[in-house]
């Protein structure tokens, strides 16, 4: 079989690294063969696979040897829990460099370096916050991730940043194979969360996969730098994430999304009573000047 | 003959009709006829535009212009390309920008410093790599009196904070350093790297002494602004200067170098020759300095002697009879360079498509050879250029303005010069044509065409080129030969 590969997108913080480590901790479980590409200059997507507090990176290493050519593959792929092996593509310190050529990089370099074997089952991208350049629309170029998932809450700018992630999609998906494979909500207990991002995902044409609710175990694994389902396989929340991977592993249904207008977006979030009805009488107007109204 | 201005406008409206109607408009606003009454040329003709996509345009991009025309002659100075390599090796010693002194010790025209960006400069930054590089010149090149950082693309995409850089490596080797923001994707053509290095010079360089009057100066000091001596030009106009009783104490940036231009606030006059590349530091130094600027043109005896007049009107009697004597001192040789090349270029046609000034300098050396001038026109000029340019050229002459490869070609084509003046990337394309062809960026590897000496060496190099008999051997032989013997038949 193909390898089938996915790209999880998502706004900055919302858990993406974590929910993926999970989800593949999930799949290496039930033997899927797995590999996972961080594209974040951080490099905090591996370090639950392997019990590391940063792996060393592609680009790192490159530096270190002088050219990336210079670099051999068994350098930056390390193997982890249930066989998952793991790169970090890396990158400059905030403010400095170009970050998205790191990611282009580290791809190249994977792909020339035979890092896509066919045995592997799935490869997954965990990428930085938001597309915001190029470089991080690389996982889902032609020839790559085919699979996006993106990870949203129930607060209004984890929506707004899937649904531009969204519209990033629809760039890709109208040239190529790149399709929305679902929203995953990683929940904040916000109200009426699961039934909003069922709501969005609806009117995006796509589906809400999962719903992980919010378990402090996930912390408590964290700290030993461990997935919840290796660290207490019978928590729980380790239910939740084989399910999110039994889930993947059955996924049909990938669409090129429908973005929605700021408009229907607003619409949806005061439908469900996270924004209230805009006040066209009070837009620009300062403390001052609204205080002055009202004592005339 | 030259056309009048309605077949001129005839013309540009047939080579205007191949495109499609879009780009067709737009080209129409960068074409016109020449009308030397007009004063100003905002009104008709378009300059200094993005060029379209689709056609081949002859402009170079801000690097080019920073660093290959304005920084690239100073000869006391390092230039670094920073960013990849080939910037900086493909506009290395190419413009044959002469200059005195010992390549390697005191002169550093000729090579190449640049920071050879590698994948990882790009992902990490090459700030640290660039000082690392910065102190290295320093050490190997001690006479460097100022070092530059010139922008390559990736430079301006990734951000390296190159001015953080030039302040904290001036303090560390007590030299000069300049960051030039010039990375190549911006503006639309090299005229804005002129600009962007005039601004490095103004803010980086041209105050470096203004604390010391060690220097002591006379009423007689001129500085030679915008002459990049190809060939020698500004030596062959320096010595013009000098023979009416003046000093040069600054070159910029022909044979240039840093302590000349922080001197140059003691010059008394500041001769403007390449207005577009040099016009921007030249109004600062009138401001700043109240150092008045004044363009003049050395091309051919007859704009040699007007402006030497206008010069030395600048300055007293004695000058003004020291002109005089110099321009009569040269005449006869003048004269006698006329009788030998007049009678075999009289008539004889050209077209221009040049950069800087020359389109408008030149026509005046090829007047005072007899041939006219009948098409000339810029890559990347302003409207200031124009306004200076329709009072030099015949009514009706052609101008095109950053012409594409397809319209000179067709105008060539239509018009039938006896010679083009252009550059490198035009020249084979009329030589295949059958074209005679002088490249006018580099004089053909030849001048320099400056000042009295250099008007002998272009009146030379015009008639080898369109009296080259290689011109009447365009034909195959055997065709030659079945042509003949029809004619003999017949």
């Amino acid at each position: 079989m193909a390898i089938r590969q996915c790209a999880i997108y998502g706004k900055g913080g919302i858990g993406k690294s974590t929910t993926t480590q999970n989800l593949v901790a999930g799949l290496a479980a039930e033997g899927k063969k797995i590999m996972i590409v961080g594209c974040d200059p951080k490099a905090d997507s591996t370090r639950l696979i392997l019990h590391a507090k940063a792996q060393n990176t592609i680009m790192e290493m490159a530096a270190e040897a002088g050219t990336v050519e210079d670099l051999e593959l068994d350098e930056v792929l390390k193997v982890g829990y249930g066989g998952i092996r793991c790169v970090e593509s890396g990158g400059p310190e905030p403010g400095v460099g170009c970050a998205g050529r790191g990611v282009i990089t580290a791809i190249n370099f994977l792909e020339e370096e035979g890092a896509y074997e066919e045995d592997l089952d799935f490869v997954f991208y965990d990428v930085l916050g938001d597309v915001v350049c190029g470089g991080f629309a690389m996982p889902i170029r032609e020839g790559k991730a085919q699979e996006i998932y993106i990870v949203v809450s129930g607060e209004m700018m984890a929506m707004y940043a899937a649904n531009n992630i969204a519209k990033g999609i629809c760039k890709y998906a109208s040239s190529g194979k790149v399709r929305l494979a679902g929203l995953i909500c990683n929940s904040r207990k916000t109200d009426k969360e699961s039934e909003l991002i069922e709501a969005l995902a609806e009117k995006m044409g796509t589906q809400m996969i999962h719903f992980v609710p919010r378990d402090n175990v996930v912390q408590r694994a964290e700290i030993r730098r461990m997935t919840v389902i290796e660290y207490d396989p019978t928590a729980k929340q380790a239910d939740e994430y084989r399910s999110l991977a039994r889930k993947i592993v059955d996924n049909k249904k990938f669409v090129i999304p429908k973005p929605l207008t700021m408009d229907e977006l607003e619409e949806l979030l005061m439908e469900f009573g996270i924004m209230d009805e805009e006040d066209e009488s009070i837009v620009g107007k300062t403390a001052a000047a609204e205080a002055s109204l009202c004592a005339a | 003959m030259t056309m009048n201005r309605q077949e001129t406008e005839q013309l540009i409206q047939e080579v205007l009709e191949v495109y499609p109607e879009a780009t067709g408009k737009q080209r129409a606003k960068h074409l016109m006829a020449n009308d030397p009454s007009l004063e100003k040329s905002n009104k008709c003709i378009v300059a200094n535009k993005k060029a379209l996509p689709g056609v081949m345009t002859a402009r170079g991009c801000a690097y080019a212009g920073a660093k290959g025309v304005v920084w690239g002659p100073v000869k006391d100075v390092a230039n670094i390309s920073h960013g990849p390599v080939g910037c900086g090796q493909f506009s290395r010693a190419g413009r044959r920008n002469y200059v005195t002194g010992h390549s390697g010790v005191n002169v550093f025209t000729d090579m190449n410093f640049t920071s050879d960006f590698q994948e990882k400069d790009v992902v990490f930054g090459g700030d640290k790599k660039l000082a690392k590089l910065i102190a290295e010149i320093d050490t190997l090149f001690p006479l460097v009196k100022a070092i530059t950082v010139q922008s390559e693309c990736p430079i301006g995409l990734i951000g390296d904070d190159i001015e953080a850089v030039a302040k904290k490596s001036a303090k560390d080797i007590g030299k000069t350093v300049v960051p030039v923001r010039c990375e190549g994707f911006r503006g639309v053509s090299q005229s804005l790297g002129h600009h962007v290095a005039n601004d490095s010079l103004r803010d980086w360089v041209l105050h470096g002494r203004d604390d010391d009057n060690s220097f002591e100066s006379t009423p007689y000091d001129v500085a030679i602004t915008g002459d990049y001596n190809i060939g020698g030009d500004a030596w062959s106009s320096r010595v013009l200067l000098e023979e009416i009783g003046l000093r040069v104490i600054a070159q910029w940036s022909g044979d240039g170098s840093i302590p000349e231009m922080q001197t140059t606030r003691h010059a008394k006059l500041n001769l403007l020759h390449c207005y577009r590349s040099m016009n921007y530091i030249s109004r600062h130094l009138e401001e700043k300095y109240g150092i008045p600027y004044l363009e003049y043109n050395f091309f051919g005896p007859t704009q040699i002697a007007a402006s030497l007049r206008k010069i030395a009107a600048f300055f007293d009697d004695t000058i003004k009879e020291n002109a005089e004597r110099v321009i009569a001192r040269h005449q006869p040789m003048q004269d006698a360079i006329i009788a030998k090349y007049r009678p075999r270029l009289e008539g004889k046609r050209v077209m221009l498509f040049v950069g800087g000034l020359r389109p408008r300098h030149i026509i005046g050396a090829y007047e005072d050879l007899g041939m006219e001038i009948i098409g000339a026109g810029y890559e990347f000029a302003h409207n200031d250029d124009y306004d200076r340019t329709f009072k030099e050229l015949q009514d009706g002459a052609l101008i095109y303005d950053d012409a594409t490869s397809f319209e000179l070609e067709s105008f060539v084509e239509r018009l039938k010069p006896d010679l083009i003046g252009s550059g490198i990337k035009e020249k084979y394309v009329f030589h295949k044509m059958g074209i005679p062809f002088r490249q006018m960026h580099s004089w053909d590897y030849s001048g320099p065409y400056h000042g009295y000496d250099g008007f002998a060496i272009f009146a030379r190099d015009m008639d080898m080129t369109i009296n080259n008999p290689c011109w009447k051997n365009m034909q195959a032989p055997w065709k030659r030969a079945s042509t003949e013997g029809l004619q003999l038949a017949a």
